[in-house]
């Protein structure tokens, strides 16, 4: 039974561990809420040339954070073009952050679902990063004056009900 | 008289068919399965089919049901040795829900099984949690069963034992209690750790009403005779498992994983795996695995006693024999998307097979009566695993 | 008061000391997740689930049980994709 003590002494251990360190993760993502200003990049993406943040300023942007690999990502992107046809007529525009290290895996998926809002490709995370990305995917909905104003963490279908209602709000302001 | 190996100890691994924790904050695929299984080996067959269905209901709610069928056909070395081969059906149906709310997973379900001389119900309920940004996964589980133990000859219930006066008891019963708890914690990009660990206590009528006990008797020519088997009332056991896996290059996996065992009875068992999973393309995976595993006898437990009763408790039961087994395991699937039905995303056609080698070190085969008892050769085994499913996501 | 039995005394020392350098250890670390959701695409592969066919593991673990003297602890927590 000795070995069986020593398993359960290691298995405890890791527990407690964990419970102790994992304490304190409620303090995450400070700077990325509501009401704080949208952080700057610029990445290479699928129009040929690189997009900026900056480059989309006054309109309502909704930054989409995802992956070929991530099941709810591939669901939602069909939805997400249709919402970027739909608005983009009323001051509203769509990125899709692919967060893959090598983009043949998204353009092999984009393939065979075509969107039409631009891609763009952040392989070395830095974007990710400056966005606290916890969670995939995630949407980040930015006000034509560059302020966050929501974020959504994950995605099942029906959530994207609530992105239309605060896009329709965002662009009448 | 009946091999019933088979039996009464089926009940955790089929539970955890249910208990889909793959990660506590999604709910499991929607997702049926149908199987066709077969084993064959020392005299001994058995198969049937199995499916199993699972399909979420809103956002925080899935639900799944399991058929599983066990024809069996018995001509084993206890059955020939002692009795003639007999035939029979299990039948088990698993039904199980799991409720999301929010990094919390809770899985409830109820598990029935029905053979002619043997019926077991269980509950169980496990709890996962994930935390630390979804690089840990907890989980707890509880298992509470009962089995009823009854005796079949000839196609009619007959006594299993006598009251004090003397009068026939038809059934027997033992309850089952297990707790599990679990941990599975990504340690990098590319490795995966899991530990498990399960207290399982069992009281009540645990040994067979079948099976018998030899021992030394010179007043017949083959020199023993047979009496019948004694358990102990209860037994208590923990398992501890720790496992590896890790994503190579070239799209594939290694997994690697430990396992000890201790119980009340003596033994002590430990068992070692090692596999390989490669993609082919976008639609093949192949996987192979090599299993090892090694248990000391039950404290109780003699291929021949000295004389009969020779002890409080006595069996000769090969699942409580020293032994070693090895087990060699290749597999193969292929993905497809078919347009036709609709809602169907994907499919796979899976094919498994198993070869199995078990050398008893303290069982002997009393079938080759060229020898004195007690020095028979040494039994062992052989027998092949077959598995063929097909799966559907939607 | 009774004295305490050694093996457990022992037992309980070494969970504690064991966790207590654990916490240390995990204390010490960022308390972000040092595996992001984005970086988890090996981790999200259906070849990393330690159960990918919970039917077929479910049965083949049937096949070992009825066969030998131990059983459990091989339930199938798995590590998986972090999506949602």
């Amino acid at each position: 039974m000795r070995s069986t003590s020593r398993l359960v002494t290691l298995m405890g251990a890791a527990l407690v561990g964990l419970g102790i360190a994992a304490l304190p993760a409620s303090a995450l993502a400070a700077d990325i809420a509501p009401g704080a200003l949208a952080p700057s990049f610029e990445l290479k993406s699928s129009l040929g040339k690189p997009v900026a943040l900056s480059d989309l300023k006054g309109q309502v942007v909704l930054i989409n954070f995802w992956a070929s690999w991530c099941g709810p990502c591939r669901q939602e992107m069909p939805i997400l073009d249709q919402l970027y046809r739909s608005y983009q007529p009323a001051g509203f525009t769509l990125i899709g952050v692919n967060v893959e290290p090598n983009a043949a895996d998204a353009e092999k998926f984009l393939k065979g679902t075509p969107v039409s809002f631009p891609i763009l490709f952040d392989p070395t995370s830095a974007v990710s990063m400056l966005y606290q990305v916890s969670g995939m995917p995630s949407t980040v909905i930015i006000d034509r004056t560059g302020k966050i104003r929501y974020v959504h963490h994950g995605y099942k279908p029906g959530d994207e009900g609530e992105y239309l209602d605060q896009i329709r709000a965002l662009t009448q302001e | 008289m009946r091999h019933s190996s088979w039996r009464m100890r089926w009940i955790p691994a089929i539970a955890f068919a249910l208990i889909a924790v793959v990660q506590a904050d999604v709910l499991p695929d929607d997702r049926s399965d149908i199987l066709y299984h077969h084993f064959e080996g020392a005299g001994v067959t058995v198969q049937g089919p199995s499916v199993l269905i699972r399909k979420k209901f809103g956002d925080s709610i899935s639900a799944s049901y399991q058929y599983y069928l066990d024809m069996l056909s018995s001509a084993s070395i206890d059955v020939v040795s002692q009795a003639s081969p007999y035939k029979e059906h299990r039948t088990q149906q698993n039904f199980g829900v799991d409720f999301l709310h929010n990094n919390t997973l809770y899985s409830a379900g109820y598990i029935s099984s029905i053979e002619p001389d043997f019926n077991s119900k269980t509950a169980f309920l496990n709890i996962s949690q994930s935390l630390f940004g979804d690089l840990t996964t907890i989980n707890f589980g509880y298992t509470q069963g009962s089995d009823a133990v009854s005796k079949v000859d000839k196609g009619k219930h007959v006594a299993i034992s006598q009251s004090g006066s003397g009068a026939p008891i038809f059934h027997a019963d033992a309850d089952r209690k297990n707790y599990a708890v679990g941990l599975s914690q990504v340690l990098t990009r590319n490795l995966l750790l899991g530990m498990n660990f399960e207290v399982d206590s069992t009281a009540g009528y645990l040994h067979s009403p079948y099976r018998s006990v030899r021992y030394v008797d010179s007043t017949v020519a083959r020199g023993y005779s047979y009496q019948l088997e004694r358990y102990p009332g209860t037994r208590t056991s923990n398992a501890a498992s720790l496992q590896l896996k890790y994503y190579l290059p070239l799209h594939s996996a290694l997994d690697g994983s430990y396992r000890f065992f201790g119980d009340t009875w003596g033994i002590r068992a430990s068992t070692y795996q090692l596999g390989y999973t490669q993609t082919l393309g976008s639609r093949w995976t192949f996987d192979a695995s090599l299993r090892y595993y090694t248990q000391t006898h039950a404290n109780f437990y003699s291929d021949l006693f000295a004389y009969p009763n020779a002890q409080n408790f006595l069996a000769r039961d090969r699942e409580l024999a020293q032994f070693r087994s090895k087990t060699l395991e290749l597999g193969a699937s292929y993905e497809f998307h078919p347009s036709w039905p609709h809602f169907i995303q994907k499919g796979s056609l899976n094919i498994d097979v198993e070869r199995m080698f078990i050398d008893y070190e303290d069982f002997r085969d009393v079938l080759d009566t060229q020898f004195k008892a007690g020095q028979e050769p040494l039994y062992n085994l052989d027998a092949t695993v077959g598995q063929f499913f097909i799966s559907f996501w939607y | 008061m009774p004295a305490l039995h050694p093996m457990r005394h022992r037992f309980h020392w070494r969970l504690a000391a064991a966790g207590l350098v654990a916490a240390a250890l995990l204390g010490g670390c960022q308390v972000q997740p040092w595996v992001k959701p984005y970086e988890r695409e090996h981790l999200a592969d259906p070849i990393m689930s330690f159960d990918r066919n919970p039917i077929s593991s479910s049965y083949l673990e049937h096949v070992f049980e009825v066969r030998e003297g131990a059983r459990g602890a091989s339930g199938s927590v798995g590590g998986g994709c972090g999506c949602n």
